[in-house]
């Protein structure tokens, strides 16, 4: 009998109950959302249960929702089960002017540059990360850049316009 | 009866500059000895990170040819270069690199930024990429394009020999470059 997303729901909610919510299904990933400070806890329950066995993580980035007040910062994990090959996505909410998420270097070691990449664009504090600086960006960068609080381009530029390349505009 | 030997009627000489000539010597100013030298023998260490590289290798290839300008040795080093020619996007990242290589550099040394990016960051306005490398590093020629052709690296290249040919002995010493080097906090 494999593994499916309702068994797996089963089990994350007789251990964890409230804690995780908004359980939904998009593109037959099984996707929910855990409380702040239990993330790693889920997680560790995921990486040892016997059935579950997740202990592959394919990805951990944020994602910025500025309407959100007070969960403006969403890290999202992205783990594997190798031996079932079946896959979850794990969702963290954390405000943005507090940015602290438990770091899950202990339980995965590929989490320490995934870690230092979030970090890196958003801005997310993984409270005891080991070396969290940055990563792709330069040390001297006083902002994080992927996050939506910088003005859009303005559209009526004309100073970096194909023109100004040499292409297009005329034939 | 004619000489069996065809003489290549064709070779381009470089003019002879101004000077006094008489029986047995020839007289002429050091500046401009020394620029016909120079000029000709541009040695230039290639900085190529993208595309505009790609558009320099066939600059240096059989067609364009660079070398006809006495820029025949290419080195991806500093030493004995006298020509940094920045080709392609600079990240903020690589812009203490590019400074690195620039400051190795003896002088009397030049720069050409070739393509948009080097001059100016191009199409690239976004907060890793260094919006232009005169930025950190002084700059003689800016070549436009998106990439440059050939033509446009080689004309770049010939404004470089007309600076070259042209440059007093003691620019290098005056009040006006220094300022500049330290405006680049270049001892």
């Amino acid at each position: 009998m494999s593994l499916t997303n309702e068994r797996i729901q089963q089990r994350l909610t007789e251990k964890f109950g409230d804690v995780l919510t908004g359980f939904e299904e998009p593109f037959g990933m099984l996707t929910f959302t855990a409380q702040k400070d239990y993330n790693l806890k889920v997680m560790q329950f995921l990486f040892d249960d016997e059935e579950l066995r997740f202990r592959f993580l394919t990805d951990i980035t944020a994602v910025h929702y500025p309407e959100r007040k007070g969960e403006e910062l969403c890290v999202v994990y992205h783990l594997h089960n190798f031996v079932d090959n079946v896959r979850l996505r794990l969702k963290v909410y954390t405000p943005v002017a507090a940015p602290k998420v438990f770091t899950a270097t202990s339980l995965y070691e590929s989490a320490n540059w995934m870690e230092r990449e979030t970090y890196d664009f958003f801005g997310v504090d993984f409270v005891g990360h080991p070396n969290l600086i940055r990563v792709l960006n330069v040390d001297e960068m006083t902002y994080f850049p992927m996050r939506k609080e910088f003005p859009l381009e303005d559209p009526m530029r004309t100073d970096k316009d194909d023109e100004m390349f040499g292409r297009g505009g005329h034939f | 009866m004619a000489r069996p030997v065809q003489y290549n009627t064709n070779v381009k000489m470089v003019e002879i500059p101004e000077g006094y000539s008489g029986e047995g010597f020839y007289a002429t100013s050091f500046d401009k000895a020394i620029g016909l030298a120079r000029k000709n023998s541009i040695w230039p260490l290639p900085f190529a990170t993208s595309c505009c590289g790609i558009e320099f290798m066939a600059t240096m290839a059989a067609t364009y040819d660079l070398a006809r300008f006495g820029a025949e040795r290419m080195a991806f080093t500093p030493r004995q270069c006298d020509l940094l020619m920045v080709m392609g996007t600079i990240s903020k990242k690589m812009g203490p690199i590019v400074r690195q290589v620039y400051l190795q550099m003896a002088e009397p040394r030049w720069v050409m930024a070739v393509g948009a990016c080097a001059c100016s960051g191009g199409i690239f306005d976004t907060y890793s990429v260094l919006q232009g490398i005169d930025q950190v590093i002084p700059v003689d020629v800016y070549v436009p394009g998106c990439p440059p052709r050939p033509e446009g690296i080689i004309d770049g290249f010939m404004k470089i020999q007309q600076l070259v040919g042209n440059e007093s002995l003691r620019r290098r010493n005056s009040d006006r470059y220094k300022e500049l080097m330290e405006s680049y906090g270049i001892k």
